[in-house]
């Protein structure tokens, strides 16, 4: 942009009320401060200033009022998925979920034997990414966010 | 005090009776002890100045398997002033029926810390703590069906409209 469109007094953006809306929404990704076991330490290593999620307008809320997005990051256990899916269903639309680790993918390690893990979070609630790894680095996580910026532009809200 | 020792102090205390078998395969002794006597017994250990077993490290509850029919408690208590370690076992015949828990008395009264681990012990093995002061589930949800880390447990195929698997 050259100065004179972002001055105030002068420049002019023309664009749709749809591209605007998803574009503002898509730059403030609010996830819910959640997380359940091991994958929950990489997820807090991608929000803290090594990483710095909070470039992508990503940071934490404590309300699941406050938050479009959802990580599940962690084993969930039978016991635990009753609280996700009340969390998720206090969280206003639109919203999105995060799948993130083998364990909430799949059940990850407990797939055998496992008779406490819900074998996928997608079982409870719907799943817009999932990403991989055992506990998945950072970098992946940021990537589902990429994604997840990807898969809002496309989005029709209104019209 | 040795092995020997501590044997000899029960003996004395509670009559030959209260020590039913000894076992030396596993990382340390163990002493067999009369499943109804467990909670005097460590009272008496963790009290006696020459003992002091005032710290309960880990209590486990023991499925010993189909064909054995057995099911145990092990206690693996810790001297803080004299560094003693001591393993006490218990166990009983029990027929696996879910409505007739095999019950040993409880030792919250001895050792504050037994409360959570008696409560583990019920949660996952099934296995019951007489005057246990609040003997309930404290790992999985309260409404589970069945004992998970008995020999014989079968995954069930649903939890709440989940699928386990
Ligand atoms: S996927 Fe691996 S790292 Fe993540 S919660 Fe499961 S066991 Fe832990």
């Amino acid at each position: 942009m050259t100065p004179d469109l972002t001055n105030e007094s002068g420049g002019v953006v023309v664009t749709k009320m749809n591209d605007l809306m998803n574009w503002a929404r898509l730059s403030s990704l609010w996830p819910l401060s959640f997380g359940i076991a091991c994958c929950a330490i990489e997820m807090m290593g991608a929000l803290v200033s090594t990483y710095d999620l909070d470039r992508f307008g990503v940071f934490p809320r404590p309300s699941a009022r406050q938050a479009d997005v959802i990580i599940i990051a962690g084993t969930v256990t039978f016991k635990m998925a009753e609280r996700i899916k009340r969390l998720y269903e206090q969280m206003p639309e639109p919203k999105y979920v995060i799948s993130m680790g083998s364990c909430s993918n799949c059940g990850g390690p407990y797939w055998q034997h496992g008779y406490h893990v819900v074998k996928g979070v997608d079982r409870v609630i719907p799943v817009d990414v999932y990403v991989q790894g055992c506990p998945p680095r950072p970098e992946a996580l940021i990537g589902a966010i990429l994604e997840l910026q990807k898969k809002i532009e496309q989005e029709q809200l209104i019209g | 005090m040795s092995f020997d020792d501590i044997k000899l102090l029960l003996t004395n205390k509670f009559g030959e009776s209260v020590i039913t078998g000894e076992e030396y395969t596993g990382m340390q002794p163990a002493l067999l002890i009369d499943p109804d006597r467990i909670a005097e017994v460590c009272l008496e250990l963790r009290d006696n100045p020459k003992t002091y077993f005032d710290f309960l490290s880990c209590l486990t509850g023991i499925d010993y398997g189909i064909d054995s029919g057995r099911f145990g408690v092990v206690y693996n208590l810790s001297s803080i002033p004299y560094h003693l370690q001591l393993t006490l076992k218990v166990s009983k015949e029990n027929n696996r029926n879910e409505e007739e828990l095999p019950s040993f008395p409880s030792v919250t009264s001895v050792y504050r810390t037994a409360d959570w681990h008696e409560r583990e012990a019920f949660d996952l093995v099934g296995i019951f703590f007489e005057g246990h002061p609040d003997l309930r589930r404290i790992l999985l949800p309260d409404d589970w069906e069945g004992y998970p880390l008995r020999k014989d447990y079968k995954t069930a195929e649903y939890y709440k409209g989940i699928k386990i698997d």
